[in-house]
């Protein structure tokens, strides 16, 4: 899947954070290239700087060096052809799950009746059909989060930006949404930016793994992942990808304790 | 239940202190009124068509007081809360007006408005407006910046934020505004009335001591007591309606 033109490119981005935008180094020379349709995940020690490569290419917060460019033109803040699912899942509260979910239709001023049948397709798609009028507060954790991919897909955007996900929910949910996760880009094709923790999440779902360095943030080393893509957990070339790539991770993290 | 039992208890703890005294003369009885005095003044004003006078005096200057002083602080609160320049130009004045207190203003209103209603309601205007304003203007501001940045990525413009993100996400702060500056106008209003009305609950209070009827005194308090409790129960009622599931 990583033949594809380049989607996202990240062209020498650096991010000093501090008064002086110098003091606290997060991103160095970050170099990256996202295919189209590519399942991109980020992994690397806390505080290393992913979510701020990911903010940087949703355009929340701007490089301190480099560019990111979408399609070859450069990003200057958030648009909805890159679609972002947080961590916290960030629903607006004040909504129904169908009104957030149509959120960005209603905005492009899509009519009625097609917004209904496009929030009926993705509820359907991320096993929320019967919820469609309930309001946030009353989902548990991971609905909260299927409302979210719900929301940015049904916006159609060519880029899914999506900052650890699942990292807020409990072990059984986390494995179940992977696995809906992946059946659904295995339909919806987006080119997807994956920020996570876990090893094991990001071999279940990437098509490539790339490691970040300790603070501040390089790219350490990047793994094309060649498994099927339906994955099984328990294979043993699944398990090597997790060896492998947690030693190198490993690595890392010591650095952060040393 | 235990509401109705507390209430009858307070007035069984009042009835008590009254006898009580008329038997120790701790004080003259004629200060003291008993339950019955005071219903049966309250009963004498409701049926003279009075009291509804007095109420209706009252709360149509809170209305229109509140009322005018919630427009101003909706439309200013909101603008001061979305800019950052008229929040530091506006602030420093606030700071400085808001810890005196209103009622040292009310001659003032006097002087400026005259005796009539306009006085009134400037006077409720003046000391619910800074309250609400301040609220409004913080309810806008501490927007949670994540709604900001995921309706920015469903493809928001500045005004959807405005209007989509940021006014839904302030409205439970900005009808809790609401009803504190409602609250505090009740509150006021009375003071407004002691000085240079011949109408309101704050005058028939002011009658009460000028013509030394104690009972006349006690039961305009409770009427102002049983309005506001009242009106506050409304106002949650509407709010609970207004601001569904929240988290």
């Amino acid at each position: 899947m990583t033949s594809g033109p380049t989607k996202i490119h990240v062209q020498r981005v650096s991010k000093a954070f501090g008064a002086d935008g110098r003091s606290a180094p997060a991103l160095v020379d970050v170099e990256l290239e996202v295919a189209e349709r590519e399942f991109l995940c980020i992994l690397g020690p806390s505080g290393c700087g992913k979510s701020t490569l990911l903010n940087i290419v949703a355009g929340f917060i701007q490089p301190t060096s480099g560019a990111v460019l979408v399609d070859g033109a450069p990003v200057r803040g958030p648009g909805a052809e890159r679609g972002v699912v947080f961590q916290e899942y960030v629903l607006f509260p004040w909504l129904t799950v169908a009104g957030n979910v149509e959120f960005g239709l209603v905005l492009k001023g899509v009519a009625a009746a097609e917004r209904r049948r496009t929030v009926a397709r993705y509820l359907e798609l991320v096993g929320l059909g019967a919820h469609a009028e309930k309001f946030p507060v009353q989902l548990s954790g991971g609905m909260k989060q299927r409302v979210a991919i719900a929301r940015a897909l049904a916006n159609n955007p060519a880029i899914i930006l999506m900052d650890e996900p699942f990292g807020a929910l409990d072990a059984q949910t986390r494995e179940v949404l992977q696995e809906e996760l992946s059946r659904i880009q295995r339909v919806e094709h987006k080119t997807i930016l994956f920020i996570t923790h876990s090893i094991r999440e990001a071999v279940y779902l990437a098509d490539r793994v790339l490691v970040m360095t300790s603070a501040p943030g390089r790219i350490k080393q990047v793994f094309p992942i060649k498994l099927p893509e339906v994955r099984d957990r328990f294979a043993p070339e699944f398990t090597e990808y997790e060896s492998a790539i947690t030693r190198t991770v490993k690595e890392e993290v010591a650095k952060v304790h040393e | 239940m235990t509401r109705a039992l507390a209430l009858a208890a307070a007035l069984a703890v009042w009835t008590l202190i009254v006898y009580g005294n008329a038997r120790l003369g701790f004080m003259n009885p004629v200060l003291l009124p008993t339950p019955w005095a005071v219903a049966e003044v309250g009963v004498a004003t409701a049926q003279s068509g009075e009291l509804a006078r007095h109420v209706l005096t009252s709360l149509t200057r809170v209305a229109e007081g509140f009322g005018l002083a919630a427009l101003a602080a909706l439309a200013l609160g909101i603008l001061a809360g979305l800019c950052v320049p008229l929040r530091h130009m506006v602030e420093p004045v606030i700071e400085f007006v808001r810890p005196i207190p209103p009622l040292a203003f009310l001659p003032m209103f006097l002087v400026w408005f005259g005796l009539g209603e306009a006085s009134k309601v400037a006077f409720i205007g003046y000391t619910t407006f800074f309250p609400m304003f301040i609220a409004v203007a913080a309810s806008v501001l501490t927007v949670d910046v994540m709604l900001l940045r995921a309706a920015a990525s469903l493809g928001a413009s500045r005004a959807d934020l405005i209007r989509r993100v940021i006014l839904p996400a302030a409205m439970p702060g900005i009808i809790v505004a609401l009803r504190v500056g409602f609250g505090l106008a009740l509150f006021v209003i009375v003071g407004a009335e002691f000085m240079g009305a011949d109408a309101g609950l704050g005058h028939l209070i002011m009658e009460g001591r000028t013509f030394f009827n104690p009972a006349q005194i006690v039961m305009g308090a409770l009427v102002l007591g049983i309005l506001g409790s009242l009106i506050n129960a409304l106002l949650l009622a509407a709010e609970r309606r207004l601001v569904r599931a929240r988290p």
